[in-house]
């Protein structure tokens, strides 16, 4: 109970020190508050667009070529062939006919293609394997594109492979923001409790004079660090909130120009409490580094 | 209770604060430290709580060494002790009441207790109408009063005080004095640096001269 209550007591004199200088308080406060909230900006933003190219791996698809002169009959028995293969799944021929027709369609494209003598499409087959696992759509195409018939195989789920591999960079750059962020944060705890300690030298001497303990001397301080962190991962939390709503409408338009639908959202309550816990931690940190070195 | 056991104190680079004192100071009893500015008097008191530690000889309080007591154990020795320092250092950026309060929030008194305590206390040296004034707003008497209050407030055994009586008119000194004797009587014992030793009738004298006892 007693370590309870001398918690307690040293919580409230921090807050008080925040509230009694409140211009100093803000500024650190908005300082923590920006730093966190770049790496938190961007966790959230690779949290969506992963989220993304999941749901695209989800369901690739395989499309296979033909040569340009082969007969409907040879697609057709590739088609069965196609159908043979365990891992393949459905299956949908596309004939070259349907495609010029298609492309005769398109906007800017009906010229060019009238003044071609022939059919430039080949047959193409739409595959889709018996289950999403990459070895089974790499082994499908591995397999297809060595037989003689079959001109060139495309694995529709290629981009989405590029995106998480650069998701994956994109993940190892938020980390080295959030390690050099966090590092800016520890330094700002440490020296506003630096200036702390020099504005109350007198009470720090005072209070060892009438048999303060070290720990009586440290908690309010601690305290105060951890507190700076955590209202500054507040600011942080806002901040990234604040900005996700803001961009949320231009960003759905442009995801849906490219097809998508992408909809931010704000912070699960995981990576809110995760922000809020290491801004605390730093916070703390900071201050038990910053007493190490300025109290004596 | 108080033993000065061949002390010597130097401080950097030759000053010679105390020479070879030895005495004794007995539980219950009223001691004043007399001599000129200089003499010694704020060393030998800050040897006791440990705030100087001396350069020879032993000071032991109730049988313990004080001189050789690590940091962890300073702040039990100190909570024993009342202290009245030359230069009171009160904290001005809070009441007169909190000032009190802090030797309880240190040794972690319950809050309604603290607060009986430390208006009691208050009290007994004349200032608990002021509880809530700032220090800056006493006069010099009630800032020595409020400093008086807050070494007595843990009801410590040994209360010691450096020229508590300094820069005071003669009517309030006397009233200052006044405080000590009666902690004296109710049986703290009572060490006190002074100028004018005629304001503690009764006391045993320890005068120092040049860091020597005559
Ligand atoms: N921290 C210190 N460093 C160096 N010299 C000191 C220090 N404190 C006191 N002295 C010297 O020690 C001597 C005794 O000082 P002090 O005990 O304060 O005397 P008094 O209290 O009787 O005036 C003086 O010569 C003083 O200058
Ligand atoms: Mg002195």
């Amino acid at each position: 109970m007693n370590w309870l209550r001398t918690h307690w007591k040293a919580c409230q004199l921090a807050l008080m020190r925040l509230a009694a200088a409140p211009l100093n308080t803000l500024l650190s406060v908005v300082g923590i508050g920006i730093a966190l909230a770049l790496p938190g900006a961007g966790q959230q933003l690779l949290a969506h667009v992963a989220a993304l190219s999941q749901n695209a791996a989800a369901t690739p698809q395989l499309t296979v070529f033909l040569n340009v002169d082969a007969e409907r009959k040879t697609t057709q028995a590739i088609e069965t062939r196609l159908k043979g293969l365990p891992e393949a799944g459905k299956t949908q021929l596309i004939a070259r006919e349907d495609t010029l027709a298609r492309m005769k369609k398109a906007e800017g494209l009906a010229d060019v293609i009238a003044a071609l003598p022939k059919n430039p499409f080949p047959d193409a087959i739409v595959v889709t394997p018996a289950d999403d696992a990459p070895v089974t759509i790499e082994s499908l195409a591995t397999t297809v594109r060595q037989w003689r018939e079959v001109e060139h195989v495309q694995v529709d789920a290629d981009w989405a492979r590029r995106l998480s591999a650069l998701i994956r960079l994109a993940k190892t750059g938020v980390l080295l923001l959030a390690t050099l962020l966090g590092i800016g944060l520890v330094t700002i705890t440490f020296n506003t409790i630096r200036l702390q300690v020099l504005t109350r030298q007198t009470e720090v001497e005072v209070s060892r004079l009438l048999g303060a303990t070290d720990a009586f001397i440290r908690r309010p301080f601690l305290w105060y660090g951890a507190l700076l962190g955590l209202l500054g991962g507040c600011a942080g939390w806002l901040i990234v909130a604040g900005a996700t709503l803001w961009l949320r409408l231009p960003v759905a338009e442009l995801a849906q120009l490219y097809g998508f639908e992408l909809m931010l959202a704000l912070p699960s309550a995981t990576d809110s409490a995760l922000l809020l816990g290491a801004a605390t931690l730093l916070g703390w940190l900071g201050a038990a580094l910053s007493m190490r070195q300025h109290l004596r | 209770m108080i033993k000065f056991n061949r002390i010597a104190k130097r401080y950097p680079p030759d000053i010679t604060a105390l020479a070879d004192i030895s005495a004794e100071i007995s539980a219950g009893e009223l001691v004043t430290v007399i001599g000129h500015s200089g003499a010694g008097k704020s060393t030998l008191l800050k040897l006791i709580p440990a705030i100087e530690r001396p350069t020879a000889g032993t000071v032991l309080m109730n049988g313990q060494n004080v001189g050789a007591l690590g940091r962890s154990a300073l702040p039990f020795l100190r909570r024993n002790i009342g202290l009245v320092f030359q230069d009171q250092k009160l904290l001005f950026d809070r009441s007169a009441l909190a000032n009190v309060l802090l030797p309880l929030e240190i040794t972690g008194f319950p809050h309604k207790e603290a607060r009986r305590r430390a208006e009691a206390a208050l009290d007994k040296v004349g200032l608990l109408a002021r509880a809530r004034a700032l220090p800056i707003a006493l006069s010099g008497g009630e800032q020595q009063r409020l400093a008086i209050a807050r070494a007595v407030v843990h009801r410590p055994s040994l209360l010691l005080a450096d020229e508590p009586t300094a820069y005071l008119d003669a009517d309030t000194a006397q009233n200052v004095a006044g405080i000590f004797l009666e902690f004296h009587r109710v049986g703290v014992t009572v060490m006190v640096a002074t100028y004018d030793d005629r304001l503690f009738p009764g006391a045993r004298r320890l005068r120092l001269d040049h860091g020597r006892l005559t």
